[in-house]
């Protein structure tokens, strides 16, 4: 009774303080569990994060396009009738979309709200007595400049331009028409003008119009009186000879020297005007079996569009061929089912265009791509006229005298597959071609972004690397976990892993500020290097063995590796010293000179092989390191006894211990190839970064990981451009990824294996 | 032993050798590079002698001044292209890289000059050297000293004499007065006017948030306005100062000879160090070559990063590596003990595992693009928007900066803490855990004081080689906060005194830029090579110190486990 009482007494673990005490501790436990399971998944998840956030990046470059009605404060506005009266020569929009300029046969220009419709600014164009509008030329959708024919041989040139100005703190647009080559009329043809082409830049600028069989061409060019600061025009004609091919439709190319004449029955001609002789026509051509419906300049004006009532638009332009003669080529076509093309807008920043068929049917089509990247029924029946808007985000369609303003999504139209990884015929190449070139200054420009010769930059570099880095990782590993002392075996090992630590922003400036000109000078004697170092060990190990035992016993089994640090540098030293002789005994000159006056192959001071130099010692650490494990891993009693059974050691790590080990060896070479392909730092430095696509190992290369350094900074948060360098970094994680998660996977197993050994 | 090569060879003894010369190769190599970088880093330091030579080139002789930095063969026939007379028989000459500096009066700081038609060297102990805040090193015969525009001193002639020591004296104790009034005008520039400005630019963003807020309240504004005008006030103060200062710092100016013979002037004032190479005893020299390595390592860079020092670069990584290890600790912790302790072991928890391990293997550039586009923009973008819309249209957060930098190497190297945790807590016997369960502690309280603290040296090692692999980094921070100069640095005295939103310079990054961005590659590359050995040294300790704790925790769970 009493033992019990001193029992409970002593030891009361239900006092209300120790129940509080250990509710608290209990409270804690649980909140810690709660806390670390938060902390260590959302870790975790920031990491898969990575991976999410990359794709999302990238996933809107392979969205198709949309379209949908203009939303107006949420409200979706409704088709109005047409402002102004005519047939609708032109349709076009300001930047903002807000404000669309309307020409109409009668003569009529007139500004007006493209969601509403109401009239803004209405001009007549002087029309002389008698005579009437019969064509219309557009320069270019860029520059905002149109000109009107007559039928009595004149026409008159306008600009539409806009000023936005923000009283207090509104944007207002106004529409301004200018006269570029002065208010007066110029005769261009004695005849009627019924086609007319216009193009020209600044103050130099070339009309061609008049009947189908009957052209004259007239240039413009503009002084400034200095004294009265007014443009005045001189212009001057030019005849040109009978074409043979009756002009429905008239183009002209921006340098003024091609002509192109769209005929009956689907005929194209190319007129050459600065012909030795005078003009003429250099080709003639059925571009297409139909009747041709629209004829227009792509942006820049390097390209021609031509469409048929056939529902197909091809692209074509002017290739070089061997003899330097310029011809006309299609290129490309793209389908819009089957019915007519009635009508064409040609995007003003984009090498794209928007087509829409008899049927209604819309589709947005983009050339350098080949890529259809919308194809929507919009209206029924025929549509007159559509126009894109400049930033390409609205579309206004003509349809029974009604006007509807459609809002686009169109972020990425230029990328495709085909864009990225085939070759593709850019404007101005002779053929096609696989190219980076992702900016430039100007807005005519074709982007570039064909990946392949980043891939395969990449991976020339990753070659040159893993031949050099893999044969002495591996090799070195071997040696170091078979063969040496495990005194030495301590010191080396660490030393190595230490240098996988080395950042490549220094091996980088090594290779591009010493090893690069140092290669330059010593060409040969890398080359002789390569090649006496491996006899010279052998020499130098058969010498040994033939040494009398008294000098071989003064050096214990295992440290052949030492022994051979001085003979690797004299064998080094032997060769640099002899290079020079030697390559003026086969070559004749500097084995430098040799390569680019004998071979004819480029030489590069930044090449391939100063890469495959500098980023193999990156990679030697690694394969090292892993390699070195896995033959180490191996259970000793399997060399045992292939050693007893009489093997010689050779024989018994061929035979025994490599089978066993190969997979982590695999992964190892897995794991540096991986770290190959990502390296950024070395290639950046010791290469030209310039986008080539060759195997010489003289010349340099661009690689994914470079590229993206060199042109992240500079790129446009949410443009083309700035996706596909997402796409460059997602295809470098996956390909990372996917390779070390097989060497991971390898080595596990690998790991199994010996368990059960 | 004879033996015949066939039997020899059916050994496989040849294969072990070469598989011994692979070691041999790769130790070499190692060796080598590092012994380059060392002797090209350290040996920039070294006061080099100034020679002084004829130079007769196509009947003309001319006077070089200069040190001869760098020797190369150039084969005969491609100098005989370029149109030097080279006698027959001769396959190569030598061709030497001097550095003759004066870039304001000759144009350039180096020149090649055929080693065959050098004549006349001699090392005059006269000769000195000056290195200037602009224009690059000066080299010349001190001929006078002018105080306004007047000569106060003067000296013709080559030889070391009373007079010419006296000349000197006194130049060098002008140019240290000259150094003084420097820092003095450095502390207002830097310190006061930049702590002023700063707080101007509070003020102007404080009034342009209550305007954004819409407040009407004068009073609020009136008191802006009233610390504005003193701020000005304090301002314009400032600028008397520095004005009579620059007056005073301008005072002197040096009037030497060149190696053309011509008689040059330049200020006192642009004289960083001026110093007689040829007349210096081995003391002197060992002085000097400490004073340049302080100088390296403590002062700012000069002349678009070629000369002076890398105090910002080095601060600016020591400082992104302490933001960086500071978050990569305990999520790493965190992230592992979750991994080992709680989660259940199973299918999932391996996948993680593989995972984890394979992000180490993702190229750095990788998490330099997400860190771009998700933190920078991204998150960056919605913190200007919540937090800082006075200061729009400019970012705050919105741009790269030490934050963001921090951040990103922080989940490049979570994956090394992750691992190294995880190992160190899989070393630790399950009995010690056991143990502290069966006397009634919690999970928890057993992973406080027991797990984690005998664990800990395995998080150091994890935090040690993290913070080695960021220090090293150099592709993604291109993209997310380096820049080649930074105009001050992010830590300083104006509130709030760490600015995460400043950009900031970096060792690994000022390699790369001066070594391949700069004007001048020739004159930096010394420089180039000192950092690098830098950059080495420090990061080859940081590993060191890992692998010894490491070897460390082996011994001391040998104990343990009996």
């Amino acid at each position: 009774m009493s033992t019990e009482n001193t029992a409970t007494t002593e030891l009361d673990f239900n006092t209300p303080a120790a129940k509080r005490h250990r509710n608290l501790r209990a409270l804690k436990d649980k909140m810690a569990s709660g806390g670390i399971a938060f902390g260590g998944i959302s870790v975790i998840v920031a990491i898969l994060l990575i991976f999410f956030y990359l794709l999302y990046e990238v996933a809107p470059l392979f969205e198709s396009a949309s379209i949908e009605p203009w939303q107006e404060n949420e409200q979706q506005i409704a088709p109005y009738s047409i402002p102004g009266e005519g047939k609708t020569l032109y349709l076009t929009m300001e930047e903002q979309a807000e404000i669309a300029l309307r020409v109409t046969d009668l003569g009529q220009l007139v500004f007006f709200n493209s969601r509403t419709g109401e009239v803004i600014k209405q001009e007549t164009a002087n029309i002389p007595e008698g005579a009437e509008i019969s064509s219309f030329a557009l320069a270019s959708e860029y520059s905002g400049i149109f000109a009107l024919g007559y039928s009595n041989g004149q026409a008159q040139i306008f600009k539409h331009k806009y000023r936005s100005t923000y009283p207090d703190g509104v944007r207002v647009i106004t529409p301004q028409l200018a006269y570029p080559l002065g208010e007066s009329l110029i005769q261009v043809s004695d005849s009627a003008l019924e086609v007319l082409a216009l193009n020209g830049e600044e103050d130099s600028w070339t009309l061609i119009g008049g009947q189908a069989s009957n052209l004259a061409a007239t240039e413009i060019s503009l002084t400034e009186n200095i004294i009265t600061e007014e443009i005045e025009a001189d212009t001057s004609r030019i005849s040109l000879p009978n074409m043979n091919i009756p002009a429905q439709k008239l183009l002209l190319m921006p340098d003024r020297r091609w002509m192109m004449i769209a005929g009956e029955g689907g005929k194209l001609g190319i007129v050459d005007m600065l012909a030795d002789g005078g003009p003429k026509v250099t080709q003639l051509i059925e571009a297409t079996k139909n009747n041709i419906t629209s004829f227009e300049l792509l942006v820049g004006g390097n390209s021609l569009l031509i469409s048929d009532d056939a529902g197909t638009t091809s692209q074509w332009f002017l290739v070089r061929n061997e003899k330097g003669e310029w011809l006309m080529r299609q290129i490309r076509s793209f389908e819009n089912g089957t019915a007519a093309t009635t009508s064409i807008s040609i995007e003003h920043r984009r090498k794209g265009f928007v087509t829409i068929s008899e049927a209604g049917q819309l589709n947005f089509f983009s050339t350098t791509a080949s890529r259809n990247s919308l194809t929507a029924a919009i209206a029924q029946g025929n549509v007159e006229t559509i126009a894109l808007s400049p930033r390409s985000n609205a579309l206004l369609v003509e349809q029974n005298g009604q006007l509807a303003l459609w809002a686009v999504h169109n972020e990425h139209p230029e990328i495709s597959w085909s864009a990225l990884w085939e070759e593709v015929w850019y404007e101005g190449y002779q053929e096609p071609e696989f190219t980076w070139q992702s900016s430039a200054s100007t807005n005519d420009f074709e982007p570039k972004y064909s990946l392949m010769p980043l891939a395969f930059g990449t991976l020339k570099a990753a070659f040159y690397a893993m031949l050099l880095g893999t044969p002495l990782a591996i090799c070195g590993a071997i040696y170091t976990a078979y063969f040496m002392v495990p005194s030495m075996r301590r010191k080396v090992k660490p030393f190595i892993e230490l240098m996988e630590a080395l950042p490549t922003v220094i091996l980088g400036f090594l290779a591009g500020l010493w090893l690069a000109p140092f290669m330059e000078v010593n060409l040969a004697g890398i080359f002789v290097t390569l090649l006496v170092l491996p006899l010279s060990i052998i020499a130098f190990a058969y010498a040994w063995a033939c040494a009398p035992k008294s000098l071989r016993y003064l050096i214990p089994d295992g440290w052949d590796a030492a022994l051979l640090i001085p003979v690797v540098m004299l064998a080094t030293v032997f060769s640099f010293w002899i290079a020079p002789g030697l390559e003026q005994l086969l070559f004749g000159t500097e084995m430098r000179y040799w390569v680019t006056q004998e071979l004819g192959i480029p030489y590069d001071q930044r090449n391939a092989l100063v890469v495959g130099i500098a980023m193999g010692f990156a990679v030697i650490p690694t394969i090292f390191s892993i390699t070195e494990d896995a033959i180490f891993a191996v259970p000793k009693h399997l060399s045992y006894g292939s050693l007893a059974l009489g093997a010689t050691p050779w024989q018994t790590l061929v035979r025994v211990v490599m089978p066993t080990a190969s997979p982590g060896i695999f992964s190892a070479v897995m794991i540096g190839m991986g770290r190959a392909v990502g390296e950024t730092m070395i290639v950046l430095m010791a290469t030209g970064n310039t986008p080539i696509m060759d195997v010489n190992i003289f010349e340099g290369m661009r690689t994914l990981a470079a590229n993206i350094a060199v042109e992240m900074p500079e790129s446009e948060v949410g443009s083309t451009h700035f996706r596909i360098l997402f796409l460059a970094a997602f295809v470098l994680f996956l390909f990372t990824f996917f390779v070390n998660t097989l060497a991971e996977l390898v080595r596990q197993r690998l790991r199994k294996k010996y368990g059960s050994l | 032993m004879r033996q015949s090569f066939s039997e020899w060879s059916k050994t496989g003894a040849p294969w072990v050798w070469l598989n011994a010369g692979a070691v041999a190769i790769c130790l070499i190599m190692v060796v080598g590079l590092l012994t380059l970088i060392a002797i090209r880093g350290l040996g920039h330091f070294w006061p080099a002698d100034v020679v002084q030579a004829t130079y007769v080139d196509q009947g003309n002789s001319l006077r070089l001044i200069g040190e001869k930095v760098q020797a190369e063969d150039v084969p005969a026939t491609q100098l005989r292209d370029s149109g030097v007379d080279v006698p027959e028989g001769l396959e190569s000459m030598q061709r030497n890289l001097i550095k003759v500096g004066n870039r304001d009066h000759g144009g350039t700081d180096f020149i090649w000059v055929l080693d065959d038609l050098i004549t006349d060297r001699s090392k005059p102990e006269m000769l000195f050297t000056a290195e200037r805040r602009e224009w690059g090193n000066f080299y010349g015969y001190l001929r006078g000293i002018k105080e306004d525009g007047k000569l106060v001193t003067s000296y013709e002639g080559y030889e070391k004499t009373d007079e010419y020591l006296a000349l000197w004296a006194t130049l060098e104790k002008r140019i240290e007065r000259a150094l003084d009034i420097y820092s003095d005008i450095e502390d207002i520039e830097k310190g006061r006017i930049g702590s002023i400005n700063y707080k101007l630019e509070r003020l102007r963003l404080q009034e342009r948030s209550l305007q954004l807020k819409n407040v009407t309240d004068p009073a609020k504004y009136k008191k802006i306005d009233q610390q504005r005008a003193a701020l000005d006030a304090e301002y314009e103060g400032l600028q008397g100062d520095l004005l009579a200062l620059y007056e005073e710092f301008n005072r002197d100016s040096v009037t030497a000879e060149i190696a053309s013979g011509k008689i040059v002037e330049f200020k006192v004032a642009h004289i960083v160090r001026a110093f007689l190479p040829n007349d210096m005893g081995l003391g002197g020299k060992i002085v000097h070559y400490f004073a340049k390595i302080w100088e390296f390592v403590s002062t700012d860079p000069r002349e678009a990063n070629t000369e002076g020092g890398i105090f910002p670069a080095i601060f600016g990584t020591v400082l992104m590596v302490i933001i960086m290890s500071v978050i990569v600790t305990p999520f790493g912790v965190v992230a592992a003990v979750y991994l080992r302790e709680y989660a259940k072991q199973g299918f999932v928890t391996r996948v993680i595992r593989i995972a984890v391990n394979n992000l180490a293997g993702v190229p750095s550039i990788v998490y330099g693009v997400f860190g771009l586009g998700f933190f920078v923009y991204f998150m960056g973008g919605h913190i200007d928007d919540a937090f800082f819309p006075e200061a729009k249209p400019a970012p705050t957060f919105g741009t790269p900066g030490l934050m963001w930098a921090s951040i990103t190497l922080a989940l490049l190297t979570v994956p090394v803490v992750i691992v190294a945790t995880e190992e160190g807590l899989t070393r630790i016997p399950r009995a010690t855990r056991e143990g502290s369960l069966a006397l009634g502690a919690t999970k928890f309280e057993t992973l406080i004081k027991i797990v984690i603290p005998m664990a800990s040296p395995a998080i150091m090692t994890g935090v040690i080689l993290a913070i080695a692999r960021a220090a090293g980094e150099v592709a993604p921070l291109m993209l997310v906060g380096v820049v080649k100069l930074a105009p001050s640095l992010p830590l300083d005295m104006n509130y709030p005194f760490l600015h995460l939103d400043q950009k900031f310079m970096h060792l690994g990054f000022h390699i790369y830029d001066v070594g391949f961005q700069s004007p001048n590659v020739e004159a930096a590359r010394p420089l180039v090579y000192a950092t690098a050995l830098l950059l080495v040294a420090v990061i080859a300790a940081l590993n060191l110190s890992a692998i010894a704790i490491r070897n460390h925790l082996r011994e001391k769970y040998k104990a343990l486990e009996m």
